[in-house]
C-alpha cells in the first residue's frame, strides 16, 4: 500500500477543531474499580479495602489516577473520513481536581483541540490531540484527560 | 505500604522507590476487559503483525496506570496527584519486565500547598526509556 505525501487540508482541521462528543455517563461501580486495580496489578487498599480506604482523606473506595479510561464510547464523529485503518496512542496528560468515589456518576465530554500530520517510521501519520473532560454528579470537574491518537 | 512521606524529607534529585513490572499477555487481556479497550493490537499476535508490529504490544494506557502506581505508591495515602503525564515513545511488548522509575525535579510551595514535580518514565530491560513524563503532587506536612 502507498503512503500519499499529504492528508489534512487547512480546511479538515478548521472543520474538525473545537469538535466536541456526545456526552458519556458511567457509575462509578466499586467491583469495576477493584477489576480494573487488579487489572493494572495494584495492590493499594484505596482502592480494594473499605475499612483500610476509610481511615484515608477520601474516606473510602476511590478508583486509581487511570481508571477514568474505562469511560468508553466517547466517540467524535469527524466531518471526514479519518482514511487511516491503524491507530496508536502517542501519550496521556491528566490533570486531578477531585477524587473518583466508588458510587460517582462521571460523565465525559471530549474536544478536538489539534490536528496535524507528519512522515515517520510508519509512513504518514496523522496526530489528534483530545480533551478529555470528566464531571461528577455534583457538577464538580474531577479530571481532564489530554490525549495524542495516532492514525497511520 | 510504605512509610508516608513528607514534603520536608523531600529534595530536588532524589529517586522515587522504583516499580517492576511483569506484563504479560494474560494481563493485557485483564487490562483489555477492565477497560473495555479491546483493540487487537494488545492481544492478537496476527493482528499486531498485520499492523506493522513485531507482535501484540502494552496499551499506552496500560504503561500510564504502572507511572500512575509508581508515583501513588510513593506520596502514600496522604498525598495527593494532581498532574500525571506521560507520551509514548518507546513500544513495550508482553514478556519483557518493564521499571518504573522517577525523581525529584522540583520542590516549592504555590497557593499555600506544599507541592513536588517529578520526572517519570519506564526503562525496558536494554535499559531504554519507552515512555517518559512527569508527575506533580501536593505532600503532607510535618508541621500539618
Amino acid at each position: 500500500m502507498s503512503t500519499p505525501a499529504s492528508f489534512l487540508t487547512e480546511e479538515m482541521r478548521q472543520q474538525a477543531l473545537g469538535l466536541e462528543s456526545a456526552p458519556v455517563t458511567m457509575e462509578v461501580e466499586k467491583g469495576h474499580i477493584l477489576r480494573f486495580a487488579e487489572a493494572i496489578g495494584d495492590t493499594n487498599p484505596q482502592y480494594c479495602d473499605e475499612a483500610a480506604a476509610r481511615k484515608t482523606g477520601s474516606g473510602g473506595i476511590v478508583a486509581p489516577p487511570t481508571f477514568l479510561r474505562s469511560v468508553r464510547g466517547v466517540n467524535l464523529e469527524l466531518p471526514f473520513e479519518l482514511s487511516f485503518s491503524r491507530r496508536l496512542d502517542g501519550g496521556s496528560d491528566w490533570e486531578y481536581f477531585q477524587p473518583v468515589r466508588a458510587g460517582d456518576r462521571i460523565t465525559a465530554v471530549a474536544r478536538i483541540a489539534e490536528l496535524s500530520e507528519r512522515n515517520g517510521r510508519l509512513g504518514l501519520m496523522v496526530f489528534m490531540t483530545t480533551v478529555t473532560t470528566y464531571t461528577n454528579q455534583f457538577d464538580e470537574t474531577v479530571a481532564t484527560q489530554t490525549n495524542t491518537l495516532i492514525a497511520y | 505500604m510504605a512509610e508516608q512521606v513528607f514534603w520536608e524529607d523531600v529534595t530536588e534529585g532524589m529517586e522515587l522507590p522504583s516499580l517492576v513490572k511483569e506484563p504479560t499477555t494474560r494481563q493485557l487481556v485483564q487490562y483489555a476487559g477492565a477497560s473495555g479497550d479491546f483493540y487487537e493490537i494488545h492481544y492478537d499476535k496476527d493482528f499486531a503483525i498485520g499492523n506493522k508490529l513485531d507482535g501484540p504490544i502494552l496499551h499506552g494506557a496500560l504503561k500510564s496506570a504502572f507511572l500512575g502506581q509508581l508515583v501513588t505508591d510513593w506520596i502514600g495515602q496522604q498525598g495527593i496527584l494532581k498532574r500525571l503525564q506521560c507520551q509514548y515513545r518507546g513500544m513495550d511488548a508482553p514478556g519483557n519486565a518493564i521499571t518504573a522509575r522517577g525523581s525529584v525535579t522540583r520542590k516549592y510551595e504555590e497557593d499555600g500547598q506544599r507541592m513536588v514535580d517529578c520526572s517519570i518514565w519506564l526503562e525496558n530491560a536494554e535499559g531504554q526509556n519507552t515512555t517518559p513524563g512527569y508527575a506533580t503532587v501536593i505532600l503532607p506536612s510535618r508541621g500539618g
